[in-house]
């Protein structure tokens, strides 16, 4: 059953009646249908062409946000070997939100961490719909000194709606908490690489992402605020979604073009969710690419020049 | 009845009567309705006379009464890009920031200067909530590393005020950019060997807050000012239900082991300098009538801290 986004409905309608009339042949061993279901399956690759090379802002960031989109925990599973999560901050709890551990990539040990939004009813529950509370970024900074001391490379997964906002996660210092992340990022003397798989909300995703080498997927978003929250604050509407996320240049294209990113790692056609397999490869493939990039250097060189990467950062801006 | 209302011809009389009650003499307290003299309550640095509240207050009359005989100078900040996302919303970026600019009589959000403060010679970097939130966009972070670098250049303590509602969004991600670089500014210093003082003040929230707002060696904030990350509103729609009173203001945050201090502002200039001088490693200040530069500093009864700042600004 696939999860169609609402402004692939004409494309739901084609591919159900495709699947409707191969379900009718099945049944019905003396009706031919191919000649049928293929100029169905034509027509359908045509409008999903259409659809997805010209995306708006907005369509992006309902398809960044699709739940059959690859999680973090998909691509730990296919792109590592000997995931030894690592639980807790040591202070007050283990925030399920935040998966991380030691891994192998390719032969080398790794610290893998990254935002988990979860599956299924009960999973999204389980990790709280990827949004981290302090814990999960105290969690992320233990991690991170453990990797410094031992000299593993950190790779981050970034897929987060934004920190959870909540009393207790307020009381426990949430703001602390992502500042001292960042910070850890901007310490830490080994090579430091994130890939922006989903959404990058906001604060609670820069905690993860301020690292020497920044990727994003095709469709992905990085914003400092979501876009109904947006419309909500400057357009008064939060309905005005369409013109926030327009208006915030918040899709990997323009990122790269600010600078933001590195990066942009092509989808298959119709998003992430439409191959998984191929969507994980491209992105391990650009893990390796982006580490053998920072091989060999010191850990005092990556820091002076990732500071010096976010120093820099805002000298480029975008033509209208 | 005086003479004037019984001799003056009426139009004249009309325009001494208006005179009575000029609006701007007076201020009402924003939290006990108190009309308060507005030379007062700016001697009371904003802080309302009969309740304590306390009321915003610009940089430059915060820095007037930090520095010595509010003596400072302006550290320069790099401009930014202007507009560099054409950010339109109901307005366009450039207009809302002109129309900010009429308003304050500021460039932007955030006032940089040096000077000393009780002879004690520092970097401050003061936030501006009625510039537009006092919002961190690129300028704002230019002037924290421009403060930083000032800072270790002259070997200085930085003291910073915050103030704000969060990222200005009209500059999109690169505001949000501004969390990494304004947490390599606060590097710069830590690894100087310097303090870093933070004061927050009312409000302090959002990407402020999670990033050089909760960062300080030392951080004191003003009484009742409202500190968090995601605001009260947003928690209240996420959670369906009511937020206990005071939660996420000063005194809740110094219960939770987020601040060291509270202190009204009318103590905290006595306070900063106590503070920046013990790291400093120098003696104990002098207070009331300073004895000229050059003659070596006595120790004086902390409570004379709060004596006003002495007349001449110190060289």
């Amino acid at each position: 059953m696939t999860n169609y986004l609402d402004f692939e409905k004409p494309l739901a309608e084609i591919e159900g009646k495709a699947e409707e009339l191969r379900a009718m042949a099945r049944a019905n061993e003396e009706m031919d249908v191919e000649a049928e279901a293929s100029a169905l399956d034509k027509k359908a690759r045509e409008l999903l062409e259409d659809l997805y090379t010209k995306l708006t802002p907005w369509r992006k960031a309902q398809v960044a946000r699709h739940p059959d989109r690859p999680h973090c925990r998909d691509y730990i599973k296919a792109l590592f070997t000997e995931y030894t999560p690592l639980a807790g901050d040591r202070n007050f709890a283990d925030d399920h939100a935040v998966l991380g551990g030691l891994a192998r990539f390719g032969d080398q040990p790794v610290m893998v961490i990254g935002h988990e939004k979860g599956h299924d009813t009960r999973s999204r529950i389980q990790h709280n719909f990827g949004m981290a509370r302090p814990e999960g970024y105290r969690k992320a900074v233990r991690l991170m000194d453990l990797a410094d001391r031992f000299g593993l490379p950190v790779i981050t997964l970034v897929d987060t709606a934004g920190a959870y906002p909540g009393k207790g996660a307020e009381e426990r210092g949430q703001s602390e908490a992502i500042a001292r992340s960042t910070e850890k990022c901007l310490q830490i003397g080994v090579p430091l690489v994130s890939v922006i798989i989903g959404e990058g909300g906001s604060g609670g995703a820069v905690a993860f992402a301020t690292a020497d080498r920044v990727a994003m997927l095709e469709h992905s978003i990085y914003s400092v605020i979501s876009p109904e929250g947006c419309a909500s604050i400057l357009w008064k509407d939060s309905e005005k979604m369409r013109e926030a996320a327009e208006a915030l240049r918040l899709t990997a294209q323009d990122l790269e073009k600010l600078g933001v990113t590195d990066r942009v790692i092509r989808e298959p056609l119709g998003g992430a969710h439409r191959d998984r397999d191929a969507t994980i490869t491209a992105v391990g493939k650009t893990i390796a690419s982006m580490l053998s990039e920072l091989d060999g250097r010191t850990g005092k060189k990556l820091v002076k020049e990732r500071r010096r990467r976010y120093l820099e950062l805002g000298s480029k801006g975008l033509a209208a | 009845m005086n003479w004037i209302t019984n001799y003056v011809r009426p139009r004249i009389n009309s325009i001494f009567s208006r005179r009575d009650t000029p609006e701007n003499l007076w201020s009402k307290c924003d939290n006990c309705g108190n009309m308060l003299f507005h030379r007062e309550l700016r001697e009371n640095l904003n802080v309302c006379t009969s309740c304590g509240h306390h009321m915003a207050i610009t940089p430059r009359e915060r820095f007037s009464a930090l520095f010595d005989g509010g003596v400072f100078s302006e550290i320069k900040v790099p401009a930014p890009l202007e507009d560099p996302l054409r950010f339109r919303d109901q307005k366009r970026y450039p207009d809302r920031m002109r129309a900010a600019q009429k308003a304050t009589g500021e460039k932007e959000a955030m006032l940089v200067a040096e000077g000393e403060m009780g002879r004690t010679p520092i970097v401050a970097a003061a936030q501006d909530f009625s510039f537009m939130g006092g919002s961190m966009g690129m300028y704002v972070g230019n002037a924290i590393i421009a403060a930083a670098e000032r800072a270790v250049a002259l070997k200085r303590p930085l003291i910073l005020f915050s103030a704000a509602g969060g990222a200005r969004m009209q500059e999109g991600i690169l505001s949000l950019m501004q969390m990494p670089r304004t947490t390599v500014a606060v590097q710069m210093l830590k690894e100087a060997g310097l303090p870093y003082i933070v004061v927050l003040t009312h409000p302090t929230t959002g990407g402020v807050t999670a990033s050089y707002a909760m960062l300080g060696d030392v951080h004191i904030a003003e009484p009742n000012a409202l500190i968090c990350f995601a605001g009260p509103r947003v928690i209240e729609q996420t959670l369906g239900e009511k937020l206990p009173e005071g939660f996420q203001r000063a005194e809740y945050l110094l219960d939770h082991g987020m601040l060291d201090r509270v202190t009204p502002r009318t103590e905290l200039r006595g306070e900063l300098i106590t503070i920046t001088r013990m790291l400093m490693g120098l003696n104990p200040a002098v207070a009331g009538d300073l004895p000229p530069p050059g003659d070596t500093a006595e120790a004086s009864p902390p409570e004379a801290l709060n004596a006003p700042p002495a007349e001449k600004p110190a060289k």
